[in-house]
C-alpha cells in the first residue's frame, strides 16, 4: 500500500516572548495506509505536536506534510477545516463530547458537515455506535456513561463519517488498564477488520504493543521505530 | 454553512442551563436597563399624551400676544366680546356665541400618598362649559352655580388630591368651596382641575382680567377666518391657537426632558450592562473552550461558531429587554402619577407603555447584546484549538 502521511523536512518553531522553542526538527516521516502507529516519547519530545500537524490542526514552519495526497501545510484555514472533516477522525484524551447531546447527538456531529440527510445520519450514527457496542446507549448523555463508555462514543465520533485517518492523542490516558485495553482492543479491531489508518500518541508502553509500529521521539526528532 | 450554524448555536442554547447563573447576569442586567427606559418613557408618552390630547381641532385659544401659556397672559373683560364676536365661532341655539373667557389661578392640595401640598389648577369658566367641552361629563354631582363657591373636580384630581369627594368643602382664599361634581374629560389635561364660576374666581382672587379665551368654532376650517379676524384687529394684541397646537407645545419642554432623561439613564445603564453581557459571554466563551475548540478539530467553520455566540448573547438579551419591558409594563402601565405642568400646577397623567417603547426597548437590549457578544465571539473564533483540546 502506498503512503497516506508523508513529512518531509518538517520544522515547528513557537516563539515564546523573545525565545523561540524549536520543537521539531527537520523531521521525515512516512506512514502507509491501513498501518496502527503508536507515537512514544517523554513529554515535551513533540509527539503531539507531530499528531497535531499530521491531523491538521496545526501547522508546520518549514517543511511539507501530505497527508492522503493533499499538501495540507498549503491550505486555507477554511480548506483545512473541511479536510479535516473529510479525512480525520480524531479520539482524545478526555473524549471531549459534547455533554448537552446524547451519544447519538454526539456521534452525528461530524455528519452535519456532510450532505446526508437527517435520516441517513441517524442511521450512520446508530451503525458507527454498534461498532463500538454501544447502540443500547444511544440516548444516553455523557454524563451518564462511564469513562471508557465515552470514550466509545468518541470513537464512533471519529469513525462515523468514515475518515481516512484515526488520529488518537493519549486515547486511553484518563481509563483504567482494563477499560483501556477494550479501547485499544477496539482501535485494533478498527484498523485490522475496517482497514482504519491509526496513529496514537501514547505514554503507555503496553498501550504501544497494541499498534503495527512503535515510533520513539525524543527533543523533537524521531530517534527510532520498531515493528510489532 | 447553515445546519453547521444551527447546530452549534442549538447545542450553545442547550447548555445555558448548565450556566444558568452567568447568564442570569446579561438576563436581570439587561431587564433593568430597559425596565427604566420604558417606564420613563412610558412617563414622558403619558404626560404628553395627556396634554397633547387635550383640545379638539374646532375649538381655538386665544392669549394676550406673546403668551407661553395661559398662566402668563391676561385679556381684558372688554375684548371678550370682541373675540366672542369674530367669524366662525359657533352659536347655541339662543344665537349666543359658544365660548368663554377664563381664568387659571393654582391653590394648594394636599395630596394623597404623601399629605405634601402641591399645586392644582382652579379654572375659572362660564357657564357654557358644557357646550363649550362636551368633552367634560359630568360622573357625579352637578354643576357649579354661578356667584357661589361651589367647584367640579376631575377625576384626576379627585385621585391624586385629598377632601376632593363630592360634598367635601375645601378652603383657600379664606373662604370654602363646595365640591358639588367629578367630571372626567378623558383623560386630558383638565382631568387634574377644579373649576368654578369664572367671576366667583375672580371676585376670590381679587382679579379683573381673563387670562384666556376659549371659542368653538363652527368647524376645524373655521379657525383660519377666526384668526386672521382677531390678528388683524388693531384693538386686540393676541395670539390665536388650535387646542391641540396650544397643549402639544406645553408638554413638549416636559417630553423632552423625560425624553433625555429616559435615554441619558438608560444609556449610563446600558453601559453598566453591556460590561456584565461582555463579562458573562467572555466566561461563556471560556468555559466551553474545548467543545469550540474539539468543533473546529472535527471541521466546523470559525462562522458558526462566531454566529452561536452572537445567538446566545443576541438571546439572552432579548429575555432581558422582554423581562423588563414585562415588568415595566405589570407595574407601572396605567399608574396614575402627576407632575408640574406648563401652568406651574399638577397634570395628573398615566404611565403608558406602549407597543413603539416596548420595541425601543427591546432595540436597546439587542444593541446591548450585540456589542456584548462582538467581543467574546471573535475570542471563540480566535481560540487555540491545539491548546484548548488539552484543557480539562
Amino acid at each position: 500500500m502506498g503512503n497516506i502521511v508523508s513529512l518531509r523536512k518538517v520544522a515547528k518553531r513557537y516563539t515564546r516572548g523573545k525565545e523561540v522553542v524549536e520543537v521539531l526538527h527537520s523531521l521525515d516521516l512516512d506512514i502507509a495506509e491501513g498501518d496502527f502507529v503508536a507515537l512514544m516519547g517523554p513529554s515535551g519530545s513533540g509527539k503531539t505536536t507531530l499528531l497535531n500537524l499530521i491531523g491538521g490542526l496545526d501547522r508546520p514552519t518549514e517543511g511539507e506534510v501530505i497527508v492522503a495526497g493533499e499538501h495540507i501545510d498549503r491550505l486555507s484555514g477554511a480548506a483545512l477545516a473541511r479536510w479535516r472533516a473529510r479525512h480525520v477522525g480524531f479520539v482524545f484524551q478526555f473524549y471531549n463530547l459534547m455533554p448537552m447531546l446524547s451519544a447519538q447527538g454526539n456521534v452525528e456531529l461530524p455528519l452535519l458537515l456532510t450532505r446526508l440527510s437527517a435520516a441517513q445520519r441517524r442511521a450512520n450514527a446508530l451503525t458507527a455506535l454498534t461498532i463500538v457496542g454501544l447502540a443500547d446507549r444511544a440516548r444516553h448523555k455523557p454524563s451518564e456513561l462511564s469513562g471508557g463508555q465515552q470514550q466509545r462514543v468518541a470513537i464512533a465520533r471519529a469513525l462515523v463519517a468514515d475518515p481516512t485517518l484515526l488520529v488518537c492523542d493519549e486515547p486511553t490516558g484518563d481509563l483504567d488498564r482494563r477499560t483501556a485495553d477494550e479501547i485499544l482492543g477496539l482501535l485494533q479491531v478498527l484498523n485490522r477488520e475496517h482497514g482504519k489508518t491509526v496513529i496514537m500518541v501514547t505514554h503507555d508502553p503496553k498501550a504501544a504493543e497494541y499498534a503495527r509500529r512503535q515510533l520513539h521521539m525524543d527533543k523533537g526528532a524521531l530517534v527510532d521505530g520498531q515493528v510489532s | 454553512m447553515l445546519k453547521q450554524t444551527l447546530a452549534v448555536t442549538l447545542m450553545n442554547l442547550r447548555a445555558i442551563p448548565q450556566r444558568l447563573g452567568t447568564s442570569s447576569v446579561i438576563v436581570i442586567g439587561i431587564a433593568g436597563v430597559v425596565a427604566v427606559l420604558v417606564s420613563v418613557l412610558a412617563m414622558a408618552t403619558g404626560f404628553h399624551q395627556t396634554v397633547a390630547n387635550s383640545g379638539r381641532d374646532d375649538r381655538a385659544i386665544v392669549l394676550r400676544g406673546g403668551s407661553q401659556a395661559e398662566v402668563n397672559s391676561s385679556i381684558a373683560r372688554d375684548n371678550l366680546l370682541t373675540i366672542l364676536d369674530a367669524p366662525g365661532v359657533r352659536k347655541d341655539a339662543a344665537g349666543r356665541p359658544i365660548g368663554c373667557g377664563e381664568i387659571v389661578t393654582i391653590v394648594n392640595l394636599p395630596k394623597i400618598d404623601d399629605g405634601n401640598l402641591s399645586n392644582v389648577t382652579l379654572r375659572g369658566s362660564c357657564g357654557q362649559l358644557a357646550a363649550l367641552r362636551p368633552e367634560l361629563k359630568l360622573i357625579e354631582g352637578r354643576l357649579f352655580e354661578p356667584a357661589v363657591r361651589e367647584l367640579i373636580v376631575g377625576a384626576g384630581a379627585a385621585q391624586q388630591f385629598r377632601g376632593v369627594t363630592l360634598g367635601s368643602r375645601i378652603s383657600f382664599r379664606d373662604s370654602d368651596w363646595t365640591v358639588v361634581g367629578i367630571f372626567s374629560s378623558g383623560g386630558d389635561a383638565h382631568d387634574s382641575e377644579l373649576i368654578a364660576d369664572v367671576d366667583t374666581v375672580q371676585s376670590a382672587f381679587r382679579r379683573s382680567l381673563y387670562q384666556s379665551v376659549t371659542a368653538l368654532l363652527d368647524a376645524p376650517s373655521s379657525f383660519a377666518a377666526f384668526k386672521d379676524a382677531l390678528t388683524t384687529n388693531p384693538t386686540l394684541t393676541v395670539d390665536v391657537k388650535r387646542e391641540p397646537e396650544y397643549y402639544a407645545e406645553q408638554s413638549k419642554q416636559l417630553t423632552k426632558l423625560l425624553n433625555f432623561i429616559a435615554y441619558f439613564v438608560g444609556g449610563i445603564m446600558a453601559i453598566g450592562a453591556m460590561f456584565g453581557a461582555l463579562n458573562t459571554m467572555y466566561s461563556a466563551v471560556s468555559s466551553r473552550a474545548r467543545e469550540i475548540a474539539t468543533l473546529r478539530a472535527i471541521g466546523f467553520g470559525a462562522v458558526p461558531v462566531v454566529i452561536s455566540v452572537f445567538a446566545e448573547a443576541l438571546l439572552l438579551a432579548l429575555l432581558g429587554g422582554a423581562l423588563g419591558a414585562a415588568l415595566a409594563w405589570l407595574f407601572f402601565n396605567g399608574n396614575a402619577v402627576s407632575t408640574l405642568g406648563a401652568n406651574f400646577s399638577q397634570v395628573v397623567f398615566r404611565l403608558t407603555v406602549t407597543p413603539g417603547i416596548v420595541v425601543s426597548g427591546l432595540w436597546l437590549a439587542l444593541f446591548i447584546g450585540l456589542l456584548g457578544g462582538l467581543f467574546p465571539a471573535v475570542r471563540a473564533a480566535r481560540l487555540p484549538v491545539v491548546d484548548a483540546l488539552r484543557a480539562q
